[in-house]
């Protein structure tokens, strides 16, 4: 798949081991079953440096299991007094020269990986994408597409997409197992990192760095879609009048509620780059409701009633207590119907 | 003060005793004490944490109280629990096995263990005043500034608290062992475990100036509106991380020399043989605290530090296994050709072995910073540094406890209970910790207070909180036969093991003196080399004379007072202006105590050569 090192993997892991690894965990979130570029290449490092600690290993215990079964004191030997031994060079030498070999053998492929993934050189004719952390939900900006969305972050199949990432407010660290491993997310600097998805799906997301009482509940998901559908889902993104009057009549009135309480203060629909609180543009097509709750009107309507019951600590908390529960189903119905793509996470495959 | 004497005596007067000790042997145990109390602490607290873990989105505890036992899990295991039993060890033992009659500061010692406890009670009593701190135990910029409530304040002051007294033991430590040795006591004649002593003082004498440094700044940030980390205002929040590993990874070592001292001289005793390749053994533990200082920023490969430090601290990392595996491989070469006897002590020994080289082979694979990538903040590194600290530190803790408990109570720790602590922790801990490597990979980062249903995360945590149980089950067995022994354990003779150091050519418990007449050292294992080639006990290397002592001394404890009641202050002046008043007497108090020390002259006093041989009969 990627050189040298795919070559070595093919050959020792199209076996047993891979079908085993594979095995450990759910499809699209575990590390284990590498679907993108970066999880492949940290796979390619894991399997390496795991196979080589597994045979010191077994080295370690045939001896320690051969010293435990020779060397034990036996009855009648209770005065005996083995030969005190002060050392023998020779075989110092070889436990010194063989882990410095095995650490050459790791440390080179370790740091071509690493150079190869913090590679920035095709960034400027690639896709980019603004990613800024909050407490506790993901904001991302499509630059130069006029394109705002939150938690759902959809990329093309099969090409870098480079993530320019900032905090708002503390470390957070972005991380999607299946397609690449983790870079902190912090508020003194833009730290760049690519991801590339082999293949269509809605992959699971993760913040990885303690961030706040609902640090546990900061997913996210990565909707990776063929460049078609990609090209197709931004227009109908950029395509979206943020005035439009909903069909159904509750929606409208969910609409006059929205409006009334000032709900886009913090939650823009468009293209505004505000991002006090998530972009709403395609709220309709979301995977999850403040990122790990089912998407039906009754979880949207507990989080506008009591938002720090589903995520402690953030900013909503509090805010609206004077909204009536049938206010809150009305605004529900408005923000569900905000459908502006047939791109969704269903045409991708569906959440596994 | 006869050993007569000091027995048969109230509560209050003993009381007194241990309040004014300056006695290397008491500060030693009081630390192993204080030690296993805060262990204790710290067990329930991870008790707790794996219930809330024992099934997906449960809700034993609120998220923020999560946040709160993680953080106070951490900090008081390894600043309150790891480190202080260890520094006890190192207390008691060292001086027996150079042939010193104490440390070369004793009224700096008792300060040291005072500075410590009164840190770990002040960082403790943010549980009672509103909140304990919740930033993680790395207690992260910014997460720790907008921390609200006292919580982090209290880790800041109980920290540099603590930190303060470990600075001052590791300098007493260093002086120690340069200037008291018996006569014939050469550096390459000296005990593993006194080896691992000198160069963990020098690891904690340049790692914890890092930490304190950090501490003032987050300190003067939280209370006194400096913005060193408050990114807004132009600071610099990653700078925090680096103070923090500066210090943090050699503190990793700190915990892990003095584990490999005890094993190294376990594995020794209990084999019959001679400690295989002493010289590379010295040379390994300087390898190894060297690079311990060249690593810190592999805590920090997914910072965004570019692929140039990436690179480097991936390879010096990854170079640390070799002096570890030259360890590893000189004790199951000690052990070869041996005669093993396998009692408690040396089951600790033996199961660290297994268990502390997985440990260090995740290290490896951590150290490969684009694998790192992926076990970043998950439970695979949660894993790997348990596998460490656990496999490697508790178990010599555990390990040393059975094995030098003779010498510090005079009485032999019973043997079946041993034994059945060591399989229930053993097993328990291979449970709680390996599975939580595939549980990182599967997608469970660290520090989740809940993970989600359906996610396949289901299982492996009920395990790993099946197992938490059996190591408390484990702890409290070990509990158990510590009273048990009190009250009817078999009295030890002075070489209850048919060991190979000094500490056990004294009778256990030692007199406060230790050494009647200085040893005379032969060679590396001196009392092996007098019961295999001598007239089996120590030669003197001085007639007998008058020993001089040192005087108890309350000022230790009262300057400790002094520090604590100024933390208080300083935590308190953000709301109240007049908790400074708290600042200003509590520092009075401690300076004042200072000055009256440097100014009261204090000669200590001798013992006399006549009372010691009264004592012999």
């Amino acid at each position: 798949m990627n050189g040298w090192m795919g070559k070595i993997r093919t050959v020792l892991l199209l076996g047993i081991l891979s079908i085993v690894l594979a095995a450990c965990g759910k499809e699209n979130l575990t590390a284990l079953d590498p679907k993108g570029y970066g999880a492949d290449t940290s796979m390619d490092m894991i399997i390496l440096t795991t196979l080589i600690m597994v045979v010191v290993f077994i080295v370690v215990i045939i001896i320690y299991s051969i010293v435990l079964i020779r060397f034990r004191r036996k009855k009648g030997q209770e005065d005996y007094i083995p030969k005190q031994v002060e050392g023998n060079h020779t075989l110092e030498m070889v436990w010194t020269a063989i882990p410095i070999l095995l650490v050459l053998i790791m440390g080179i492929p370790a740091v071509m990986t690493v150079f190869n993934l913090a590679d920035e050189s095709e960034a400027s004719d690639s896709l980019n994408i603004e990613v800024t952390g909050n407490q506790y939900w993901w904001h991302f900006n499509y630059a130069g597409e006029e394109v705002v969305t939150s938690q759902d972050l959809y990329i093309p199949t099969g090409e870098k997409v480079y993530l320019n990432m900032q905090s708002s407010d503390v470390i957070h660290s972005f991380w999607v197992p299946s397609i690449s491993g983790k870079m902190d997310v912090n508020p003194e600097n833009v730290n760049t990192m690519y991801i590339e998805a082999y293949e269509e799906g809605v992959y699971w997301g993760k913040c990885a760095e303690l961030c706040g009482p609902s640090h546990s509940l900061m997913d996210f998901k990565v909707i990776a879609v063929s460049p078609e559908e990609f090209e197709q889902w931004i227009g109908d993104m950029q395509n979206v009048d943020p005035a439009a009057i909903p069909q159904d009549a509750v929606a409208q009135e969910g609409k006059d509620l929205f409006e009334a309480n000032n709900c886009m203060g913090c939650h823009a629909i468009g293209s505004s780059p505000s991002a006090v609180g998530p972009n709403l543009t395609n709220f309709g097509d979301r995977t999850k409701i403040a990122g790990y709750l089912e998407p039906t009107e009754e979880n949207i309507v507990d989080w506008i009633m009591d938002p720090d019951s589903i995520k402690p600590g953030n900013k909503m908390a509090g805010m609206y207590p004077d909204l009536t529960k049938d206010e809150a189903s009305s605004i529900a119905a408005y923000l569900m119907q905000l459908k502006p793509s047939e791109i969704t996470p269903e045409s991708a495959g569906g959440i596994k | 003060m006869s050993i007569a004497a000091t027995q048969n005596r109230g509560f209050g007067a003993t009381l007194w005793d241990y309040l004014t000790t300056v006695d290397h042997k008491k500060i030693g145990n009081m630390y192993i004490a204080a030690g296993a109390f805060f262990f204790l602490i710290g067990g329930l607290e991870a008790l707790i944490i794996r219930i809330q873990l024992i099934k997906p989105e449960n809700d034993f505890i609120t998220a923020g109280l999560y946040n709160e036992m993680i953080t106070m899990h951490g900090t008081t295991m390894i600043f309150f629990a790891a480190t202080p039993i260890l520094i006890g060890f190192m207390n008691a033992i060292m001086p027996l096995q150079i042939g010193a009659r104490d440390v070369a500061f004793p009224f700096l010692n008792a300060l040291g263990f005072w500075l410590f406890l009164f840190g770990g009670i002040l960082l403790n009593l943010s549980w009672i005043f509103g909140g304990a701190p919740d930033a993680g135990w790395t207690s992260y910029a910014p997460l720790s500034l907008q921390s609200p409530g006292h919580g982090v304040d209290f880790y800041v002051m109980g920290l540099q608290l603590s930190g303060a007294g470990t600075l001052m033991g590791g300098i007493n430590f260093i002086v120690t062992i340069v200037t008291m040795r018996a006569p014939g006591m050469t550096y390459m004649r000296m005990p593993l475990f006194s080896w691992t002593t000198f160069v963990t003082s020098i690891l904690i004498l340049f790692a914890f100036p890092a930490l304190t440094v950090g501490l003032f700044l987050l300190m003067f940030d939280r209370m006194f509106g400096s913005a060193f980390f408050d990114v807004a205002l132009g600071g610099n929040a990653i700078i925090w991380q680096h103070l923090f590993w500066i210090f943090g990874h050699p503190e990793v070592y700190i915990l892990i020399l003095p584990a490999f001292g005890i094993f190294s001289e376990i594995i020794p005793a209990f084999s019959k043989k001679r400690l295989f390749g002493y010289t590379s053994m010295v040379f390994a533990t300087f390898l190894i605290a060297f690079l311990g200082f060249m690593v810190w920023a592999h805590h920090m490969f997914t910072v965004g530090l570019g692929p140039v430090a990436n690179a480097i601290f991936a390879v010096a990392t990854m170079a640390i296994a070799v002096p570890t595996g030259i360890k590893i491989f000189n004790w199951l070469a000690t052990m070869w050709g041996g005669s093993i006897t396998i009692n408690s002590a040396m089951l600790w020994a033996l199961a660290f072995i297994p268990s502390f080289t997985i440990g260090g082979m995740t290290g490896v694979m951590l150290g490969a910073a684009s694998a790192d990538y992926q076990y970043h903040d998950t439970y695979f590194v949660v894993a790997h540094f348990h596998y460490v600290i656990v496999g490697g530190v508790v178990f010599g803790i555990f390990a040393a406890t059975h094995y030098w408990y003779p010498k510090l109570f005079g009485r032999i720790l019973n043997e079946g209970m041993g034994k059945l602590a060591f399989w229930l922790f053993f097993i328990g801990f291979h449970l709680t910790f390996f599975i939580q490597h595939f549980l990182g990979l599967m997608g469970m980062p660290r520090r989740y207070w809940v993970f989600l249903e359906g996610q396949g995360l289901d299982t492996g945590n009920l395990i790993s909180t099946l197992g938490a149980f059996l190591m408390g089950l484990g702890t409290i067995v070990v509990l158990i036969n510590v009273i048990y022994t009190a009250v009817k354990g078999e009295k030890a003779p002075a070489d209850p093991w048919d060991a190979r150091t000094l500490e056990w050519s004294i009778p256990s418990p030692p007199p406060e003196y230790n050494f009647k007449k200085l040893p005379l050292v032969r060679g590396l294992d001196p009392l092996w080399i007098e019961k295999t080639e001598g007239k089996g006990k120590m030669t003197a290397a001085e007639p007998a004379v008058d020993i001089h002592m040192p005087n108890g001394s309350i000022f230790p404890f009262i300057m400790t007072i002094g520090f604590f009641i100024a933390s208080l202050g300083f935590i308190f002046q953000v709301d109240n202006h007049l908790w400074l008043l708290a600042v200003y007497f509590g520092m009075a108090l401690a300076l004042g105590t200072m000055l009256a020390r440097s100014l009261k002259d204090d000669h200590g006093h001798h013992i006399h050569k006549e009372e010691l041989e009264r004592e012999a009969d």
